[in-house]
């Protein structure tokens, strides 16, 4: 940075050397008092644009109080009665004033002699005028944030002229709209925003767990975590060398938290705003054969559509936890995109559903409900009210089994929002303000799941 | 604030991308530019969904015709500055002379008053983009001068330079500053070029 405001210095500075007039006046004190008081007005750079007043100073000699009223001439401004001390300076000591005197920037005693000087000095005159209609063009930047709803709606009306040749496949579209409203959210982040504490939420066996970080640090979390699916797809891992402690997310997280010497800083936003840039480009350019490639996990894994998914799930979740921490406020996401991530948990149901049941954590299926691949079994109807809603219909007794309305034992009905606070473990699911009818085991049972989807 | 240390490598691989309609790119490059045309045009403007249509208008431009940028002329960032100033006065005075004509309220009173107050919004746009556009320590210095009313020796202990140098960054961001002023040939707007 410094270099570049050296070379500008230069630039800007040479033509000033130029002028050889420079030279003379330089060796040409230049006093605040004595000549030149009057000389202002006579070459008309300065008329009206010296706005502390022309320095219409009574003579040096005071007259007699009362003839000065006699005479009719306008009194001398108050705050000049007692003359500033007289502050003798150099020409190029003046002149190098003229940004601060433009600000109002200087002494008292600074600006009446630059005042003085410009009575005498025709370039330093024409500058001053100059720096001080530039000073009225200094203004407070308009607000920086602008409506996420803009982003989408000047894309698409770019796409729909001209249709791409490398579209963004439609499940990356979250990814790619969410990672943009965070790094938007980071823009203006001072060293205070991004130390803030943050403390994660999310559901481990069934218990609401925490972990403290700072702002920086979960911004290192999703760095590390989005890296699954880098590694996945063949780009670089941006945990570089160091070792993961497990291949799941936490692991990944705790591993790279570790590595750094210092807490996490501002730094970590390129990385990983390259890294987002970089997984939207390459699943764009690979989209059609890469949908169904399969993104490890650790304990469990995703095909590459659902894992852009939860990525922007937890892009959305996060920069919520982000939000609050430094007090700004945070929208969901666009309907569409939050109807696409409530379509995911819903379809991840039925699976931990089983997963649970194994584990015995969920009831165990009902003998006579056993229901072979492909057949319609125990059904729960999940509503889900608000924008992005919808209604899907969940197989309890196995994944594999087909979701059917005349088999709902249960229906229950929840926000959109509120469903996904559930599924990111930072509402309990005792306390999911749940419109519930049937079941009451079967729909604990789901409730329960969802939230235990949630992790670091 | 602005990020303007983007290579001109990012500008040309951004324009081949472009041009081969990558729609990854074009998200990457709303991200980077958005807020500066959006506020240039709202300066103009000085009103939020005109603003917004500046928007739609200047994106759909580069991304329709990305090869119109030629990266000898300057970065893109400037290219993109001086596109959403031309597009922004335009319907500026469009606008206006529209009003002009119904003489509804509010309208200017003649076409003096129009070009005045186009020339206005039109220096306001361009200082805008000067200040966000030059080194950092200036605009630093001019924050503190002007905003926090702190006097240029104040200044230097704020940031831990002699005062000789306090002075000198006022001065200069000012000489920056004031070329928002210097107005060249119609529909090449100055101020977009020297200062980026």
């Amino acid at each position: 940075m410094s270099d570049r405001f050296e070379a500008y210095d230069e630039h800007d500075e040479d033509p000033d050397k130029g002028t050889g007039d420079d030279i003379e006046e330089r060796s040409t004190p230049v006093g605040s008092s004595g000549h030149g008081s009057e000389g202002g007005s006579g070459d008309g750079t300065d008329d009206g644009d010296n706005p502390s007043g022309r320095p219409d100073q009574p003579p040096r000699i005071p007259l007699p109080r009362a003839s000065v009223e006699d005479t009719g001439r306008p009194l001398p401004e108050l705050d000049e009665l007692p003359p500033p001390a007289p502050l003798v300076l150099e020409h190029q000591v003046l002149k190098s004033l003229l940004g601060a005197w433009a600000l109002a920037a200087c002494s008292a005693e600074e600006t009446a002699a630059v005042e003085d000087h410009l009575g005498d000095c025709g370039s330093c005159a024409e500058e001053a005028l100059r720096l001080r209609g530039a000073v009225g063009l200094l203004q407070r930047p308009e607000s920086l944030d602008l409506d996420p709803g803009l982003r989408t709606r000047v894309l698409d009306s770019c796409l729909e002229r001209r249709p791409p040749r490398i579209p963004i496949p439609k499940w990356a579209l979250p990814y790619d709209a969410e990672t943009a409203r965070l790094d938007a959210l980071l823009q203006d982040f001072g060293d205070a925003e991004w130390h803030a504490p943050v403390r994660l939420r999310w559901f481990d066996a069934d218990e609401a767990t925490s972990r403290r970080t700072t702002v920086a640090g979960v911004m290192a979390h999703l760095l590390s975590v989005d890296g699954l699916v880098a590694v996945a797809l063949g780009l670089d891992d941006p945990m570089g060398e160091t070792p993961a402690d497990a291949p799941t997310p936490a692991g990944r997280t705790e591993a790279y938290w570790r590595a750094s010497h210092f807490p996490p800083t501002r730094s970590v936003r390129t990385p990983w705003r390259e890294q987002s840039h970089d997984l939207v480009r390459t699943v764009s350019f690979t989209g059609g054969t890469t949908g169904k490639l399969a993104v490890p996990y650790g304990d469990f894994s995703l095909p590459l559509h659902d894992a852009m998914l939860d990525r922007a799930f937890e892009c959305w979740v996060h920069a919520e936890d982000i939000a609050d921490a430094v007090d700004y406020p945070y929208e969901p996401p666009s309907p569409r995109h939050l109807n696409r991530m409530i379509d995911l948990a819903a379809r991840m149901l039925p699976a931990v559903l089983a997963d649970r049941r194994q584990k015995g954590l969920a009831a165990p299926a009902h003998g006579r409900h056993l229901v072979p691949a492909g057949m319609p079994g125990r059904t729960l109807r999940l509503e889900i009210e608000g924008h992005g809603g919808g209604e899907w219909l969940i197989p309890l007794d196995s994944p594999a089994a087909l979701g059917s309305a005349e088999h709902e034992v249960a229906h229950v009905a929840l926000d959109g929002v509120e469903f996904c606070q559930l599924a990111a473990g930072h509402v309990p699911p005792a306390e999911a303000a749940a419109g519930q009818v049937g079941d009451r085991e079967a729909i604990r049972d789901v409730l329960y799941a969802a939230a235990s989807m949630s992790r670091m | 604030m602005a990020k303007k240390d983007a290579p001109p490598r990012w500008d040309r691989k951004m324009q081949q991308r472009l041009a081969r309609g990558e729609a990854a790119a074009l998200g990457e490059f709303y991200d980077r530019f958005a807020s500066l045309v959006h506020g240039l045009a709202h300066r103009v403007l000085g009103d939020e969904r005109a603003a917004d249509g500046i928007t739609r208008d200047v994106f759909a431009h580069v991304w329709e015709h990305p090869e119109t940028y030629d990266p000898q002329q300057g970065p893109l960032r400037s290219w993109v500055a001086g596109l959403t100033h031309r597009l922004a006065v335009q319907r500026l005075r469009a606008t206006e002379t529209a009003a002009l004509t119904q003489g509804g309220e509010g309208a200017v009173a003649d076409t003096e008053e129009l070009e005045r107050k186009v020339h206005r919004a039109s220096v306001a746009a361009r200082a805008d983009y000067i200040v966000q556009a030059m080194p950092t320590p200036l605009r630093a210095a001019l924050e503190l001068a002007y905003f926090q009313r702190r006097d240029y020796r104040q200044a230097a202990a704020d940031l831990s330079i002699t005062e000789d140098e306090a002075r000198r960054r006022l001065r200069l961001g000012l000489q920056l500053l004031s070329t928002a002023h210097d107005t060249g040939a119609p529909g090449a707007p100055p101020g977009y070029g020297g200062a980026a």
